[in-house]
């Protein structure tokens, strides 16, 4: 066995920078990999959730008479509240799980903590990866909103600004996939299980994913106690640019929270990252 | 330009009830196209100091540069410059193990075409071309560490790192590894290795450095440190009573000068001339009303130059 008859393919290390680069498209592409070899037993899981939901909700209800919504149909006011949990839960999902095994005993993130990018590079990537699986999955809630609803009650919806609800999605799968890396990077993997099933509960239940933000006006303590749960913000978000015949919290408010809470946690996230990576 | 350089190379861990370095001020330097070897006990600093050396771990004071990058200031060149197998599996199980090659290689700046065909080579010349498609879960302990090899290979490395490569496999598989280092080795790659095994050093390396408690405590060829340290044989008599009263018939067996050391049953005797000290034994022992239980006699080995710098057995 020689290595010498190999040596001439020796692709010679480029600058750093060019590394880290091409590293982090290499990585994006192994995920996007093993993305589409597990997309049928994904879609399969992330669609069952709101099918169940909007079949005892948006058909089952309504048809016995039991409708929720008001004068809105409840499908309206479903369809961005579940793109933004499941959104948010498949983003999040995406960098724990993995997460929990790389920095377990086995140490698997040492495979690619070797890739020649820097570690917060290495968290980014992980982030950017964990945003585009979020993206993928909140699709599959589309058509079922659309086609699981009581007759007549079909989701009013209407895009008036394709660029607006495009970066509302992006910054709501971003703000989620690094909410997921930080809280991976700080919470002990025996844990985690049940607290981010806690977690994830109150964040829907009080993300304005079953209501819009605006009908609680009535009861101002809970709008205010809300403002804190980022859910909110992707939820109102994609009612605006989906569903604006529903009252939704004005673009410079979500669009803010959206950004600001995406870069000052994204700062502490990579932060932990690199040194939970790092000994 | 040395492959590796290290100047006072120095680690505490945090959190380490008293401070105490699991590496201190280690100075080393690794010439290229050599086969250099970390040896001593778990826990005596190897994986600490590879650690530093592969970016993985901050070190607390000193510097050190590998394949012409400073450690601290260029990581990244590091990185793209050396390969690792790391003690544990880190092999992806969400890839086959043709795929764990090909984005390995991805990683480190290749096409995927070019990425594909190197796997493909390094999986005939490592004999795994019939567990390309394989998951890694069905892969034997010996397999997946000659795949982790492989996957280090990939970018064809200036350095490759090997952390106790041969933990935890089976004497045949350990001989299959040892045959493909050694061939590594011999078409020019510099490797550096750690391992616990005294014989596994003296097989492979070309060089060594033998660590204790974090500290160096000889750095040359196996045959340089087996001399430097006396290159003695060592017997070790065990009677079935206390030996102290055979102190003085000790001091006057003929053909010396031996160094001897008395602990309870047991006599240790360093020599450099063994032939016929065993009868010298067993006589003094006889004349003593003590009789041999055991008797035990080691070349001169790098088991006995360890017990000659630390003064105490070597126990991996």
């Amino acid at each position: 066995m020689t290595l010498t008859e190999t040596r001439p393919t020796t692709p010679r290390a480029p600058s750093s920078r060019r590394a880290a680069w091409h590293a982090y498209v290499a990585l994006t592409a192994r995920d996007l990999h093993v993305l589409r070899r597990n997309l049928p037993a994904l879609l399969l899981q992330v669609g069952l959730q709101p099918l169940l939901f909007t079949f005892a909700f948006a058909y089952v209800m309504p048809s016995i008479g039991s409708g929720l919504g008001g004068e809105t149909s409840f499908s309206t006011i479903l369809l961005p509240g579940l793109i933004a949990s499941t959104l948010t839960l498949q983003s999040i999902m995406s960098v724990t799980g993995p997460l929990a095994a790389e920095l377990g005993p086995g140490r698997e993130i040492t495979d690619r903590a070797l890739a020649p990018l820097s570690l917060r590079a290495l968290g980014l990537q992980k982030i950017t990866s964990s945003a585009l699986f979020g993206l993928v999955s909140s699709l599959v809630v589309v058509p079922v909103v659309r086609l699981v609803h009581a007759p007549g009650s079909a989701p009013e919806t209407h895009v008036g600004n394709w660029p607006l609800l495009v970066l509302t999605l992006v910054l709501s799968a971003l703000l989620a996939a690094t909410l997921g890396l930080l809280l991976g990077t700080a919470i002990d993997a025996s844990a985690f299980g049940a607290l981010l099933g806690l977690l994830l509960a109150a964040g829907t239940m009080l993300g304005c994913v079953y209501y819009p933000w605006t009908a609680l006006d009535s009861i101002g303590w809970v709008q205010i106690a809300t403002l804190a749960n980022p859910l909110v913000y992707m939820s109102e978000g994609l009612r605006a640019a989906l569903t604006p015949s529903t009252g939704h919290m004005p673009a410079w408010a979500y669009l803010t929270a959206l950004t600001v809470g995406t870069a000052a946690l994204g700062h502490l996230a990579l932060r932990r990252f690199a040194r939970r990576v790092q000994g | 330009m040395d492959a590796i350089r290290t100047e006072g190379l120095r680690k505490v861990h945090p959190g380490t009830p008293d401070g105490r370095a699991a590496v201190h001020g280690l100075d080393l330097t690794v010439a290229q196209g050599e086969f250099f070897g970390l040896l001593g006990a778990n826990g005596a600093g190897k994986s600490t100091t590879i650690g530093m050396l592969t970016t993985l771990v901050t070190p607390t004071a000193g510097r050190a540069w590998v394949a012409g990058r400073e450690v601290g200031a260029d990581p990244v060149g590091v990185k793209s410059r050396i390969g690792v197998v790391s003690q544990a599996g880190t092999l992806d199980r969400a890839l086959t193990v043709a795929d764990n090659l090909a984005f390995r290689g991805r990683y480190f700046g290749l096409s995927a075409a070019a990425a594909r065909r190197r796997a493909a080579e390094v999986l005939e010349q490592f004999g795994l071309a019939d567990k390309a498609r394989a998951r890694v879960h069905q892969l034997s302990g010996g397999q997946a560490r000659r795949v982790m090899i492989g996957r280090a290979l990939m970018h064809l490395p200036d350095v490759l790192f090997l952390d106790e490569p041969t933990a935890g496999v089976d004497p045949r598989a350990r001989e299959d590894l040892w045959r493909i280092i050694r061939g590594l080795y011999g078409a020019g790659q510099t490797v550096v290795l750690t391992t616990h095994h005294l014989d596994e050093a003296e097989a492979l390396c070309h060089r060594l450095a033998v660590i204790d408690h974090g500290r160096l405590l000889a750095c040359d060829t196996p045959e340089a440190i087996k001399a430097a340290s006396g290159a003695r044989t060592v017997l070790t008599v065990r009677y079935d009573a206390d030996a102290s009263p055979l102190r003085d018939a000790l001091r006057r067996i003929p053909g010396g000068p031996h160094e001897t050391t008395v602990e309870g049953p047991a006599v240790r005797v360093r020599t450099t001339r063994p032939d016929g000290l065993l009868g010298h034994l067993l006589r003094a022992g006889a004349d003593a009303g003590l009789t041999v239980r055991d008797a035990t006699t080691t070349p001169p080995s790098l088991q006995t130059a360890f017990l000659t710098l630390t003064g105490r057995d070597y126990t991996p």
